[in-house]
């Protein structure tokens, strides 16, 4: 047939075509990256093992309790945490008592007295954690101007969640010679562009925990991400513990719809 | 004609509404003995799966709706709110989310099948126009819905996508400002996108029902894509396809599962779980992926204005392609030229899909431009050429005949096998 080979054909003027074009793009994204002394990419993130991760995952109650101290500690003086109840902390295994203890130890808006004078009172459970800042502008003012983001669902809203996070906490290094730093930033390899105006927030032994456990930047950072996994995520356990539920159900459907299927088409086999 | 219906149902209940209004009657003939190709392969299940698919958004959306707030300063923290504290909301929630994916999937399978088997071919034009309304109105709908979590993609899509409108000469900045409601997307959007975003998926049942209604005259086209000659090429609607579109749906139901229980956040952008901030572009505006092929379009194009006719034209051509198309067979089974071109088409869609995540430098930009033309080549000038010159191979008797000869009722599992080798 003439035109057997019709798309072939074709593909390989597309290919043709492209590679044509290409050379001359290749060659100017080489030319600016010789311009550039400067490292533009950050390195790939390591990737860890997380008790949350896959299907049967769950999240380590001792690691997001630690992690939760940090958060406690350290974290919430400069990050809020909006979205969160101090009774969701059940879900990382707090008991009801704990959790009373650590909302009574901060002072809540409570509305107004007699008098109509705003005043203030003990936290409760059902209290949002209160936020470091009481706006916007007084968090940056603390911060040489740069926003420490809300930590509610930090974990989702960076590629990388939890990988990312751990990079970032364990990324900070002194500039490469000859680096110009911005006043008051830090040198972090995966930051975009380096430069973060966060101070290194975790060194070794920058809380203590009482189980026991060595709090290195690598403990303490990957306590701190799961905390913050948890914190995002919530729902997470219940969530596969349905699906794995759903599935297996609807497995055992498909099979019996299948078989059912296969049964009421055999009688047009003629 | 006025009078009663002289109904055959046996159940008193069942007769006496039927006698009055006869839409068991219509069931019965539309849904049970309808006569049905017995040739049909897995493909033919997306259409079943879609309309499973458009109730399950209206289900989950109609939940959504009475926790939602549509204000831009409660509407990220009602989404969260709907995660966390309202019962199964998080199960609502992501359900709605990745059905929307989900949805798409089946869509663009459901038309790309239509596309391979001549589905749109004469006596089907209006019912694959109706196809392509469809279409449209979920892409408006899915478009505005994604704006409703107002986080910095839903932001700034939106303002990208309505500032598009800007490029029509003379009246497209009025054109911009009366669809924000104000100078910029705000608060006046957010309402008028929620209203909408409700509304549509209503109108979609609308032309869903027309589109069946188109179906239920012409009958459905077949794998081979030639006409039913006689009763023995057919089989009842129910029961054969009723079970065979339910494994289908519990497929479908399976990968659903998989993506909302266990990868969630499969297909979203992690942008959009920072809150909308105006004053703060993010470093890149990338639409949903059902909308990368479009937005790589879009983009190939120098010129604003022309950017957007193509944009738009890539979905317009859809509508006269049963007149752009000039062969008179059917199924690409026996198009051995079209057969390839198909396949080029999808590589075509597929890769501008990858130009349209990527941004438009270097390599990314001549595929775009390539995979552009070539889509536009493909309707435009292969087709109605192509239909003048290939030699088709020649077609089955009916179609009882091959299904005779391959011993089984049904070419099952392996669709789109040629039957003969050229
Ligand atoms: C002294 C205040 C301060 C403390 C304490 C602090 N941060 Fe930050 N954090 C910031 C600021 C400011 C930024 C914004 C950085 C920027 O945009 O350059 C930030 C940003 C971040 C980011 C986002 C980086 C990105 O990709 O945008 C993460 C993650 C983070 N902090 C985690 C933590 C964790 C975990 C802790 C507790 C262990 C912590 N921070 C403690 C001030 C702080
Ligand atoms: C054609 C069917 C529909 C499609 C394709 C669709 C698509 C979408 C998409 C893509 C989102 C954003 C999801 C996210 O990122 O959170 C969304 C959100 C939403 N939709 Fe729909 N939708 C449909 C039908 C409906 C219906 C019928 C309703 C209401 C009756 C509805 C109500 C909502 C609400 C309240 C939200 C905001 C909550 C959220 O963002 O999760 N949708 N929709």
């Amino acid at each position: 047939m003439r035109f057997k080979y019709v798309a072939p054909a074709l593909l390989l003027g597309a290919a043709l075509v492209t590679a044509l074009g290409a050379a001359p793009a290749a060659a100017q994204q080489d030319v600016a990256k010789f311009k550039q002394s400067q490292p533009t990419e950050a390195p790939s993130l390591p990737k860890l093992a997380w008790s949350f991760d896959g299907p049967f995952g769950t999240f380590d109650r001792a690691s997001a309790q630690r992690g939760f101290l940090i958060y406690q500690q350290v974290c919430s003086a400069c990050h809020s945490m909006d979205q969160l109840y101090y009774r969701n902390l059940s879900g990382i295994g707090l008991s009801e008592e704990q959790i009373k203890a650590i909302a009574a130890s901060v002072q809540v808006p409570g509305g107004v007295n007699d008098q109509g004078q705003p005043i203030e009172r003990p936290g409760l459970p059902s209290d949002h954690f209160k936020a470091p800042f009481p706006n916007e502008e007084a968090a940056r003012a603390a911060n040489n101007g740069a926003l420490p983001p809300d930590q509610s669902v930090l974990e989702l809203a960076r590629e990388g969640g939890p990988n990312y996070l751990y990079a970032i906490l364990t990324g900070y290094r002194d500039p490469p010679a000859g680096l110009k730093m911005q006043p008051g930033m830090s040198y972090n390899l995966y930051f975009p562009g380096f430069q973060i105006a966060m101070p290194q927030p975790l060194q070794d032994d920058s809380v203590q925990y009482t189980d026991g456990v060595k709090p290195t930047l690598d403990q303490e950072a990957k306590d701190v991400v799961t905390f913050l996994t948890w914190a995002a995520n919530p729902e997470m356990e219940e969530r596969k513990q349905t699906g794995v539920r759903v599935v297996l159900f609807l497995v055992f459907l498909t099979g019996v719809t299948y078989a059912t299927k296969r049964r009421i088409w055999s009688d047009l086999h003629h | 004609m006025v009078g009663l219906y002289k109904s055959d149902f046996k159940n008193p209940v069942v007769n006496w509404i039927d006698t009055r209004m006869p839409v068991f009657t219509l069931m019965q003939k539309e849904y049970a003995a309808f006569p049905t190709p017995k040739n049909f392969n897995y493909f033919w299940n997306f259409g079943a799966l879609a309309m499973v698919n458009l109730m399950i958004m209206i289900a989950t959306g109609v939940f959504l709706a009475m926790n939602y707030t549509p204000n831009v300063a409660m509407a990220f923290n009602s989404i969260e709110h709907i995660m966390r504290d309202v019962n199964w909301g998080w199960l609502i929630r992501y359900a709605h989310m990745n059905g929307a994916s989900m949805f798409f999937i089946v869509v663009y399978i459901h038309t790309f099948r239509g596309l391979y088997y001549g589905s749109y071919k004469a006596p089907r034009e209006l019912l694959w126009m109706l196809g392509v309304v469809i279409l449209l109105l979920m892409m408006a709908t899915a478009f505005m819905g994604y704006v409703l979590p107002w986080g910095q993609m839903s932001y700034w899509g939106a303002t990208v996508i309505t500032n598009l409108f800007s490029a029509i000469p003379l009246v497209g900045p009025s054109i911009v400002t009366w669809l924000w409601g104000g100078f910029s997307v705000d608060n006046a959007t957010l309402n008028r996108f929620y209203s909408l975003h409700y509304l549509l998926p209503f109108v979609i049942v609308g032309v869903v029902f027309f589109h069946v209604i188109a179906l239920h005259i012409t009958g459905s086209n077949n794998p081979l894509g030639i006409d039913v000659k006689s009763p023995q090429d057919t089989i009842p609607f129910h029961p054969y396809y009723t079970i065979k579109d339910s494994v289908g749906i519990c497929v479908y139901l399976l990968v659903f599962a998989a993506l909302v229980f266990f990868s969630p956040n499969f297909f979203a952008s992690p942008d959009n779980y920072i809150p909308a901030n105006p004053l703060q572009t993010p470093a890149e505006i990338v639409p949903e992926w059902y909308f990368l092929p479009f937005y790589a379009i879009l983009r190939s194009v120098p010129n604003k204005l022309g950017g957007v006719m193509m944009m738009f034209g890539s979905i317009m051509v859809l509508f006269v392609l049963p007149w752009l198309d000039t062969s008179p067979v059917r199924s690409a089974r026996f198009r051995p030229i079209y057969r390839q071109v198909f396949w080029l088409l999808v590589i075509a869609v597929l890769a501008l899909g990858a130009v349209g995540a990527h941004r438009p430098q270097g390599i990314w930009v001549v595929i775009g431009r390539v995979a552009t033309l070539y889509y536009f080549l493909h309707f435009l000038v292969i087709l109605p050429i192509l239909g003048k010159l290939e030699r088709p191979l020649p077609l089955p008797e009916s179609i009882s005949r091959p299904v005779i000869r391959g011993g089984g009722p049904m070419p099952g599992g392996a669709p789109a096998k040629p039957m003969e080798k050229p």
